[in-house]
């Protein structure tokens, strides 16, 4: 039986820690892996701090997630859109961003880059083309 | 195929309405609703984000809060929760700008 | 049309179980199909049985539980949410030894797999949340 396949896109707009939305997202994310749907994943305004390198969350006594990320290209997880506007606001590059790769089976396992970086209006678009939006 | 787009923060307390409105393309629809319908209010200065949007707002949360149906922005048009789920069938898929 | 909601929030706290709640009543009335509503991160506070809400104001709980038997509905809390913000079904309890369950009637505790299949199975995902 052919099993349909559907664009999920997953939208992260909250900074971690702060609140459980990015760590829970993150276990959506995972889980829908799974289903071999056709997978994106947005970060934009608050959300782009989740990808900040070099956590310490020591301090705070939460378990640091951020090694996750790094993980989604083993998930099948290739396409991550990343909000230059929400970027450039924030004082951040993509320096400062965990750099993200998938590797392409198709291509003797070549490393690329998992991250898409994206203004506002393009983004508008990735997202006009999508089935189903998940937001936390 | 179009969007709908629900934000239920007042603009006054998060960026919410800001990013919807910025992101929104042309076809598509917002729904305030809950704070949300605060942006509706004309005198207050997130309106000027509705401009060449289609926006609706639920009538339900302007009621609750006060705020009559005069004091909206132009060309908002007031629903209710039916006239909610008709724009989730009419729009291809909902985004909530959470 | 068949719809999955996601509740995001729990009860009072925020207004979007209620928001929820109207929404799914009038989609319900209107003659539509909701495959399954699936409460995940505070969301899953919304099936808990021991609320006691004042008198004069609405019991958000029982409203749902009602609204599931009304139209047996799918209400499903998110089993790592649920575990931790401890609520407890008879299964949860056994396997993570706990002495009480707390589940509220119609809700049933499952995993983030139910909420990726509703959207795979439904024409909608309306998500209501902070």
């Amino acid at each position: 039986m052919a099993e349909q396949i559907k664009k999920f896109m997953y939208i992260n707009r909250k900074a971690p820690y702060g609140t459980i939305y990015a760590w829970e997202a993150l276990e959506v994310v995972l889980i829908g892996a799974a289903f071999e749907q056709d997978v994106s994943v947005t970060f934009m305004d608050d959300g782009v701090y989740q990808l900040v390198k070099g956590q310490d969350t020591s301090g705070i006594g939460m378990k640091n997630f951020s090694p996750t990320y790094a993980a989604l290209g083993d998930f099948e997880i290739t396409k991550i859109y990343v909000e230059k506007e929400s970027l450039e606001e924030r004082g951040l590059t993509l320096d400062d961003l965990q750099h993200l790769v998938w590797e392409d089976e198709d291509e003797d396992w070549a490393e690329k880059d998992s991250i898409r970086l994206v203004s506002r209006a393009e983004l508008g678009d990735v997202l006009a083309g999508q089935d189903v939006l998940f937001n936390f | 195929m179009s969007m709908l787009h629900l934000v239920n923060k007042s603009p006054y307390e998060n960026g919410n309405l800001n990013t919807a409105s910025s992101i929104m393309q042309s076809g598509d629809v917002l729904l305030l609703l809950e704070d949300g319908v605060y942006g509706a209010v004309k005198k207050g200065k997130a309106s000027a984000m509705l401009a060449g949007h289609t926006v609706s707002v639920l009538g339900p949360d302007l009621a609750a809060r006060g705020i009559s149906e005069d004091k909206l922005a132009d060309g908002v048009t007031v629903i209710d929760y039916a006239g909610f789920v008709d724009l989730v069938e009419k729009n291809d898929k909902v985004q909530s700008w959470l | 049309m068949k719809l999955t909601i996601q509740v995001n929030e729990g009860p009072y706290q925020h207004q979007s179980a209620d928001s929820a709640y109207f929404f799914a009543k009038a989609a319900l009335e209107k003659g539509h199909e909701i495959y399954r509503i699936f409460f995940y991160h505070d969301g899953v506070n919304n099936g808990t049985r021991l609320t006691t809400p004042p008198q004069d104001d609405r019991n958000v709980v029982a409203r749902w539980s009602e609204l599931a038997q009304e139209h047996d509905l799918d209400m499903v809390l998110c089993v790592a949410a649920a575990q931790r913000r401890g609520i407890v079904d008879d299964g949860e309890a056994e396997r993570n030894g706990k002495d009480a369950t707390n589940i509220a009637p119609g809700f049933r505790i499952s995993g983030l797999g139910q909420l990726i299949e509703g959207g795979v199975q439904s024409d909608r995902l309306v998500v209501f949340g902070d």
